[in-house]
């Protein structure tokens, strides 16, 4: 019993709190609109404390090993919870604007969390699908939640409908291994396979269950629901979902791929490889045709993902500790250009064009200086945090014998490298557009949190050495 | 040891003044003063390099080393020897001219220009002085932001156009190097130069490499045919962006050649020397004739800039030549400090052309020959100055343009005749387009009454031409303080491009 609460303690403070402040807000919501939010971070902020607090280097396992609490499950849930953090913060202030801040957004954001964080510890098949169903809905409701707005409610339904038919695909793959392995559980299907070898049948498992995880990842050739999702989301619920959902992505894949079939790593690389270069291409190339910020960030978010999975292609420890390093940067990154989108925009004009931000770098330099940083960085221009993510994929890509693929990624990231700057051009070159109102009515906790996410880039580019040992230190235990 | 940290000085120094500078919005002429104080002041303390250095010894000087990323084995690895000291020197010499050049010119947003030429000067130090290959490409990679951000935000019409190209052209020919630097970390585990120019590489490895570099510094040079970036930066970028960029930006490419390929590549840069050879040739004659057809004289200075620059990548490339053909060793030697030479001069003159080219620029606001003619009359000292730079670039004897192209024109000799030959075409080209578009400027009937008007040098530009003038001439006639400092480390380098380093 000690043992469970001692694992279990992050989760189960995570639900309780968020059953509390779902009943709670139906009764202070009026006298005390600002109350949810406090007690939404204040719970955030106890669950990481706890989570450090009980950091585990050793992995400890429960209910007969179906949840597992390692460095690399730890490690996530930080850097899930601290996304979610700036989320919220960031999130709030569009919300407002806009008069829908509700506290549900706040307890389904944390149900959401709820679930990534079990996918992040999750150790046998049931579990593991669990904690992704619990994410998945919540995300669907939450875009839902604008539902005066027909692009809001278009854009659930099809996150919805796609989402349900590639959870479809990972259960059916997952059933295949199932059937032939005879076990739900990691550990026992990786011994079982290395016994025996990966038969026809948990090949063609495999294969579903990587479209399953293509999907979710936002991986080319099944990419094309993230930029009408990240489009058609309100951007406060966007930059929710461009980040934590990444790392939990992550996690789902480390789980399944890694300790679960890291055997059939044959077969997995081919077909890894040929969605990372997809998606390098299809990401970079399609990004320059945008005008759209938003759907920009979209498909750069599916270049970063090639990356990452050029990350895990590697087959080797380090590899998946740079994917590692690489997803959570790249939330971070992805946190603060949403970040600033929100900053800028207000009630009736979204600021969602690459054309709203023109002359940015005059009227409002603070601003602009944070975005060049983050555009900076997710080009990998150093010395920027980006630039890190990139190299420590490289190294694990080159130390694989896949030099050839390295040099196609960097000459993907040099076009990639375009549309970023033809953002800092609209930003710093160009003069403002007439009528453009300056961009100071952003709240105090928003410019907070950007200017700490600007830092926080730049500081970790300086500085990378403590995190990346992290990392790699939680992936070899 | 606890040494002075000189070289961190040198990098941190600036980039720390230039962040200070950037909160000096609203008050511009104090952003000014602080930023040539400054700069000054980095300027008298990397002459500390000079002072200090050993020249007997072929050894990294000033070393720093300490851990910085360690799970990749990455250090803060500082050092210089007589190759990298004086461009480092060079480095802080041009920012004092740029940044006080920058004075009147620039009205808008001064605080951030004057932070960005400060930034830039640390890091060209860092890029200059670093010892740990990912140290090196960050700080080489780090110098495009600013660039970037000055062509785009002070530049001409056409900016935008030539700030993405000079970005994304030099972003494109150091990803390659990048991946170089990853599979020689792969092999020997280290990211340290040193390392990496001890270990041993298989030819075909090598030859990959070789290309890596090749690309990158190529486009850094800029040589033949990836130079067509230069042009379109030159005209655009304001005044002391050019400086900065003829001057030392171009150098990086030749240091590069010196301190990566020759030493880490040396088979296969044995095997392809042709190739860097014939690029060289093209550059000196092709782009010479190119640069004789300009209307535009940044234009012309930039296309000249490139002919220069295919000396020292022709110097460079001699050695294995002359080596086959004499076994001599002097030529070899001529030939690389023929190089380093060239590298220097040319930062002066092209820096001294268009600081010129800037100080025409300021009182007509055209750079087009043909709105030009006469200026002597109405700016007689400037026209003076005018003169000296343009014969420096013509290559006559007394002023430093003639050092660096003589004694690589003395090596060719050694090598081949006719390498030999076509590059002493430069002393015919090279005259003629400075000579005449200094006939075409300076001199003739004043066709346009605007030249008339023109206010002869203020006080400002006078010191600043004055004291390139002095550099350029004393560099002509006595160039041997630059040769002695450098001497020890060509010959090191001149024993590591020669050693086979087959498995």
């Amino acid at each position: 019993m000690d043992m469970m609460l001692q694992i279990l303690a992050p989760e189960i403070a995570l639900l309780i709190a968020s059953m509390a402040l779902l009943i709670g807000d139906a009764f202070w919501a009026k006298r005390y609109p600002a109350l949810t939010f406090q007690l939404t971070l204040a719970t955030l902020v106890v669950v990481m404390v706890i989570i450090i607090a009980t950091f585990s280097w050793e992995s400890l396992q429960l209910f007969n090993g179906a949840f597992i609490r390692d460095g690399v499950a730890d490690v996530l849930k930080v850097a899930m919870i601290a996304m979610t953090l700036l989320a919220f913060i960031f999130a709030r202030d569009y919300l407002l604007k806009r008069d829908i801040e509700r506290g549900e957004y706040y307890v389904m954001g944390m149900i959401s969390l709820l679930g990534m964080m079990v996918l992040a510890s999750a150790y046998d098949m049931i579990s593991l699908f669990m904690g992704l169903e619990i994410m998945s809905l919540s995300l669907y409701a939450m875009i839902a939640m604008q539902k005066d707005s027909v692009f809001a409610i278009e854009s659930a339904m099809k996150y919805f409908v796609l989402g349900a038919m590639a959870t479809g695909l990972l259960l059916y793959g997952m059933s295949l291994v199932y059937g032939n392995v005879g076990s739900l559980q990691f550990a026992t299907i990786y011994q079982t396979l290395s016994a025996t070898g990966v038969s026809l049948v948990v090949g063609l498992g495999l294969v579903f269950i990587l479209v399953g995880l293509a999907f979710k990842f936002g991986a080319a050739p099944f990419h094309n629901w993230v930029p009408d999702v990240y489009h058609g989301s309100p951007t406060g619920i966007t930059l929710f979902l461009a980040a934590a959902p990444k790392i939990a992505a992550f996690a789902l894949m480390f789980r399944l791929l890694i300790e679960g079939l890291e055997v059939a790593v044959m077969q997995w690389q081919s077909i890894l490889i040929i969605l990372a270069v997809l998606s390098l291409v299809v990401g970079n190339v399609v990004a320059i045709a945008q005008t759209n910020l938003k759907r920009m960030l979209a498909y750069s978010t599916i270049a970063h993902m090639g990356f990452i999975l050029l990350g895990f292609m590697t087959g080797n420890i380090e590899g998946y500790a740079a994917a590692m390093f690489y997803v959570v940067t790249y939330a971070l990154m992805s946190i603060g250009g949403f970040g600033v989108i929100v900053a800028l925009s207000r009630r009736g004009f979204e600021a969602d064009n690459i054309r709203d931000l023109s002359g940015l770098g005059r009227r409002n330099p603070l601003l602009a200086l944070i975005m060049l940083v983050l555009l900076l960085s997710m080009a990998g221009i150093p010395p920027f945090v980006g630039f890190y993510a990139k190299l420590v994929v490289l190294t694990q890509v080159v130390e694989a014998g896949f030099t050839s693929l390295a040099v196609f990624a960097v000459l993907m990231s040099v076009i990639g490298a375009y549309y970023y700057l033809r953002v800092i051009k609209v930003m710093y070159f160009d003069e403002p557009l007439e009528n453009m109102v300056d961009a100071h009515f952003a709240t105090a906790s928003l410019r907070v949190g950007l200017v700490f996410v600007g830092t926080l880039v730049l500081l970790l580019g300086i500085m990378p050495g403590d995190l990346l040992s992290l990392f790699s230190m939680v992936m070899t235990y | 040891m606890t040494q002075f940290p000189l070289l961190s000085a040198l990098i941190w120094l600036p980039i720390l003044s230039g962040v200070l500078v950037l909160m000096l919005k609203h008050q511009p002429t104090l952003a000014k003063q602080f930023s040539l104080w400054s700069s000054i002041g980095v300027f008298i303390l990397s002459l500390g390099l000079y002072t200090g250095f050993d020249a007997t010894t072929a050894q990294m000087q000033f070393v720093e080393q300490a851990s910085w990323i360690a799970v990749f084995n990455i250090q803060y690895f500082l050092g210089v020897d007589g190759i990298s000291m004086p461009l480092i020197i060079l480095t802080t010499f041009t920012t004092v001219l740029a940044v006080w050049s920058a004075f009147d010119c620039i009205k808008d947003r001064i605080e951030q220009y004057m932070a960005a030429f400060l930034m830039m000067n640390g890091i060209m130090v860092a890029v200059f002085s670093a010892l740990d290959a990912i140290l090196f490409y960050v700080f080489w990679e780090a110098l495009l932001i600013p660039m970037f951000l000055v062509i785009g935000q002070w530049g001409g019409v056409r900016r935008v156009y030539a700030t993405i190209k000079f970005f994304l052209y030099t972003f494109l020919g150091s990803v390659f190097m990048l991946i170089a630097f990853l599979y020689m970390y792969h092999q020997v585990g280290s990211f340290s130069i040193l390392d990496f120019q001890a270990m041993p590489l298989s030819y075909v490895a090598q030859l990959w490499i070789f290309l890596a570099f090749l690309v990158a510094f190529a486009v850094k040079i800029p040589m033949f045919p990836v130079h067509t970036w230069l042009p379109d930066a030159h005209v655009e970028a304001p005044t002391a962006g050019s400086v900065v960029l003829a001057a030392i930006m171009l150098k990086m490419g030749g240091y590069g050649f010196l301190r990566f390929s020759l030493p880490m590549t040396p088979d296969a840069a044995n095997a392809l020397d042709w190739l860097v050879i014939a690029l060289s040739l093209i550059a000196i004659v092709y782009i010479s004739m190119i640069a004789l057809v300009q209307r535009d004289m940044k234009k012309l200075v930039a296309y000249s800039s490139i002919a220069h620059m295919g000396f020292v990548t022709l110097g460079m490339f001699l050695l294995y030549s002359i080596l086959r053909n004499t076994g001599e060793i002097q030529g070899a030697i001529m030939g690389l400090e023929g190089a380093m030479i060239q590298m220097v001069s040319h930062g002066l003159i092209s820096a001294a052309m268009f600081l010129a080219i800037g100080v025409m620029y300021d009182r007509m606001h055209t750079r087009e020959i043909s709105a030009y003619g006469g200026v002597v009359n109405s700016m007689p000292v400037f026209a003076v100055f005018v003169l000296i730079f343009a014969m420096a670039n013509a290559g006559l004897p007394g002023t430093s343009g003639f050092v660096g192209e003589f004694m690589v024109i003395l090596a060719a000799f050694k090598a081949n005749f006719w390498i030999a030959l076509a590059a002493a075409t430069t002393l015919i080209f090279g005259a003629a387009y400075t000579l005449w578009m200094v006939k075409r400027v300076i001199f003739g009937d004043v066709t346009n009454h605007h030249v008339a008007e023109m206010n002869d040098l203020t006080r400002r530009e006078f010191m600043i031409m004055l004291i390139l003038a002095i550099a350029v001439i004393v560099l002509g006639f006595y160039p041997a303080p630059i040769m002695d400092v450098m001497h020890s480390s060509i010959e090191h380098l001149i024993e590591q491009a020669m050693t086979s380093k087959l498995p």
